[in-house]
């Protein structure tokens, strides 16, 4: 299970347009061959280093050398188009904004207290020989992006739904080897969409908590502790009593409801997606390839596939605006997901996988190398999405 | 506590009558000469005409004295270098306990002064009294720090072991589950512990070493981790270090300098625990190891990691703003009313206004142990920290830290044990004299 994501969904939200750039990273691009422009934020002044650059890759370094949180904006000939910003600069610190900018006349504004237009001043993109193909259409490719992976989150809760509803069902009524068959397929549903699941901080803990991650007096449920229940260990362990085990089962279809009514309507910017399959991959880094997760089922094959698929998905969903803006990078993160799902069907067997304990440390090994060589390229992958 | 406190990064005794002469000594590097002659020249000559140095003692000519009334290598200035120890006793016998504590100082006493380990002669056909591999080197500020886990004052089976149980101090339990702990076993706990801190790592080494030979019969390593790059600063002379996350750590930390604080939060005072009065003077060690997903990490955004942190990478400045010794201000917001410093940051969660107040020593260090079998680095942070009163100060920390910090999802705590560190050896007496008396 992961927190990670709560911090993220927040910034999500506050992301604004979809063609927004606000990324700390300084670009390693040297098309705009100038360096970093520097822009210092005062109470009352917003002074750059220059009135122009050429066109291509251009980096704000952004220093608040005023007492307010500031913020800086990059906009268009009107005005009014936000190009690219750069939020919450608090006194005294630095950030990078980072934008592709073609030729063209700007406004810089720098926002002392985040209140009113802004300390504006003109800004000129010269031309230069910097590829920059045109970027209009972004937004739509970013709107497509957004109702395609919306559609996805719909489809696998409601599949949730309805492979938990038959799961628990099975598992009060004490039919364990069918619910046994069932677990690993019913959460394969909620893998697939774990970044989205996750930011709900409530239900994560409620739903998918390990053991390991109990806390002394902490009341456990959730889909683990059905699991220990079905594979008990072999000592020291004495199984639910049909009234405990409607308690849980009931409260995991509860709180599957309340995930099922919430990602009815949710939003799912281009960087969110894209930080998604990044952290889907982490998941499976720390928790699947290492057996951590099914400890007592050992269906962590079935988990590590679905996170595949839910970062697949999620970057196939971006795919024709990475496409544009970082071919290379496309083709490798493609070519990885390719080799990785290779070697997982070497590990498949009837309708499902082999179980961890199954599994060689060479196969593990491989297994992982895997994951790392696709999980490298896909870190860069929000960076190309929002710049 | 009444005993003055160092005011600087030097371990003051608080008997003054012979502070100079042990001073002196310290700063002049002379004590060091039997086991490192060629060093005792030019750096330590020039120190010594300087009759209060105002800042602490640097280089590895710096010497701590070993008999003082806290234990040195708790407040003094954290050292490059690390080599802690645990270990189990393997004797029934008290005596022999007493025997080997006694043992253990004299050579504590000698080594950290950077003379070998053992001073008398031997046959040429018996083993050396001192390994040997640290001969020609200076004592590079070699602190040896000692400590008891739960274990020794009772059995598994709540047994007194040593007849020591009644003394037992009412805050040295084993530390509770915290979520997330995967710990493994023979990585944890001990009924002894030794802390080496030095500048040269071949120091610590020897160190260790030699007090595991003088142990032999009597107890035996049953853990032991080596550390490099402080991962604090215990003295306001010393810059703030960087942890594997490659973020400033220790920005906080409680420093030498900041008596009243220490004597607050570090040392255990005289009304502390009637039963345990032997425990005044000392402190309580947690030590924690804990695992870094670097690789997980070093994929993760900027933006992400600042955020995680709560302050930038830089400089080590919360995101509130400000430069690295800025207080944060966690009413700060910006775009849409949100916090500067995140609500589940590190920095948040670990900060004494969340925590009742609470603050704690720490000198922890990092460290890798090569590779895991997945090719990951099996690195990361050995957290040591001083503190009163583990239950108010460390424990509630912790398990809201546990529970709540997003950098939970990028480390895993792997060993864990607590000791209790007791007061400074009296010239002539011996660690823990105390307890056994």
């Amino acid at each position: 299970m992961s927190r990670r994501t709560l911090s993220l969904a927040v910034a999500a939200l506050v992301a604004v347009g979809l063609s927004g750039c606000t990324s700390n990273e300084p670009t390693k691009d040297s098309s705009s061959g100038s360096g970093k422009l520097a822009v210092s934020s005062t109470t009352d002044k917003c002074e750059l280093s220059t009135k122009e650059a050429p066109a291509g890759n251009l980096v704000f370094n952004v220093t608040n050398k005023g007492t307010k949180v500031t913020e800086f904006y990059l906009l268009g000939e009107d005005g009014l188009r936000i190009v690219g910003e750069v939020e919450n600069i608090a006194p005294g610190l630095s950030r990078d904004l980072v934008v592709r900018a073609p030729a063209g006349k700007y406004f810089t504004a720098c926002k002392p207290g985040m209140v009113g237009k802004g300390i504006r001043s003109d800004f000129t993109v010269t031309k230069s020989d910097a590829n920059l193909e045109p970027t209009g259409d972004d937004k739509v490719l970013a709107d497509n992006a957004s109702t395609q992976y919306g559609s996805y989150v719909k489809d696998q809760t409601e599949q949730l739904l309805t492979q938990t509803t038959t799961f628990v069902g099975l598992y009060k009524s004490g039919k364990d080897d069918e619910a046994r068959k069932l677990y690993a397929d019913a959460r394969m549903h909620w893998e697939r969409v774990e970044p989205v699941a996750e930011s709900f901080g409530d239900l994560d803990p409620k739903m998918d908590l390990r053991e390991a991650d109990l806390e002394p007096g902490q009341k456990w449920t959730g889909w683990h502790r059905i699991e220990k229940d079905l594979w008990p260990p072999k000592s020291g362990y004495t199984k639910l009593t049909p009234t405990e085990r409607t308690t849980i089962a009931d409260q995991l279809l509860k709180d599957t409801k309340t995930l099922y009514t919430r990602t009815r309507t949710a939003k799912y910017p281009t960087d969110k997606i894209s930080n998604g399959s990044k952290e889907l991959m982490d998941e499976v880094a720390t928790g699947k390839v290492t057996g951590e997760e099914e400890k007592w089922s050992h269906t962590d094959l079935w988990d590590f596939q679905a996170n595949v698929d839910g970062a697949r998905i999620g970057f196939e969903g971006v795919r024709p605006i990475v496409k544009k803006k970082n071919a290379a990078l496309d083709s490798s993160i493609a070519t990885k997901f390719t080799a990785l799902q290779k070697l997982l069907d070497k590990h498949k067997k009837g309708t499902g996988f082999k179980l961890y304990n199954e599994l060689t440390p060479a196969e593990i090994k491989e297994l992982s190398t895997g994951v790392n060589a696709l999980s490298e390229p896909l870190s860069k992958l929000t960076a190309a999405v929002t710049l | 506590m009444s005993e003055e406190q160092p005011t600087d990064g030097e371990q003051v005794s608080a008997d003054r009558g012979r502070l100079s002469r042990r001073r002196m000594l310290g700063l002049t590097g002379t004590g060091a000469a039997v086991g490192a002659a060629t060093f005792a020249g030019g750096l330590g000559i020039g120190r010594a005409t300087a009759a209060e140095p105002a800042a602490p003692p640097t280089g590895t000519s710096r010497t701590y004295p070993f008999y003082d009334a806290h234990q040195a290598g708790i407040v003094t200035p954290a050292q490059d270098r690390l080599h802690f120890a645990a270990f189990d006793v393997t004797t029934t016998s008290r005596e022999e306990l007493v025997t080997l504590l006694q043992a253990w100082s004299l050579a504590a006493a000698e080594m950290t002064q950077g003379r070998p380990a053992q001073a008398e002669e031997t046959s040429y056909d018996s083993p050396a009294a001192d390994t040997g591999e640290a001969d020609g080197l200076p004592a590079s500020g070699l602190t040896l720090t000692f400590g008891f886990g739960p274990s020794l004052f009772r059995d598994a089976q709540g047994k007194d072991r040593f007849g020591i149980a009644d003394r037992q101090p009412k805050e040295l339990k084993r530390l509770p589950h915290f979520p997330s702990d995967n710990l493994n076993p023979v990585r944890s706990d001990g009924d002894l512990c030794v802390q080496a801190c030095a500048d040269d790592p071949q120091v610590a080494v020897h160190a260790i070493r030699n007090l595991s030979r003088i142990a032999f019969g009597t107890a035996e390593i049953r853990w032991s981790q080596l550390g490099f790059g402080r991962t604090s600063s215990t003295s306001k002379a010393q810059t703030t270090p960087r942890n594997l996350f490659g973020f400033k750590d220790g920005t906080a930390n409680l420093k030498a300098e900041d008596t009243k604080d220490v004597d607050t939060h570090v040392w255990v005072g005289g009304q502390d625990d009637p039963a345990a009065a032997w425990m005044t003077g000392g402190s309580f060690l947690v030590t924690r190891r804990i695992n870094m997903h670097i690789e997980t990490w070093d994929r993760t955004s900027l933006r992400e990691q600042e955020n995680i942190i709560g302050r930038d990478r830089p400089h080590g400045a919360p995101l509130s703003g400000g430069t690295e010794f800025s207080e944060p201000n966690f009413t700060a917001t910006g775009r849409a009313k949100e916090p500067l410093i995140a609500m589940d940051s590190h920095v948040r969660l670990a900060h004494p206004t969340t925590n009742k107040g609470a603050a704690m020593l720490r000198r922890g260090y990092n460290f890798t142990d090569g590779n895991d079998a997945l090719g990951r680095l099996d690195a990361g942070l050995f957290f040591l920290a001083y503190v009163r009163r583990p239950s108010t100060q460390y424990i509630p920390m912790q398990m809201r830290m546990s529970r709540e910090d997003t950098m939970m999802e990028y480390v895993q705590h792997t060993g864990s044990a607590l000791f209790a560190v007791p007061p400074g050896a009296k010239q002539g007496g011996y660690i823990g004299q105390n307890l056994f008396t």
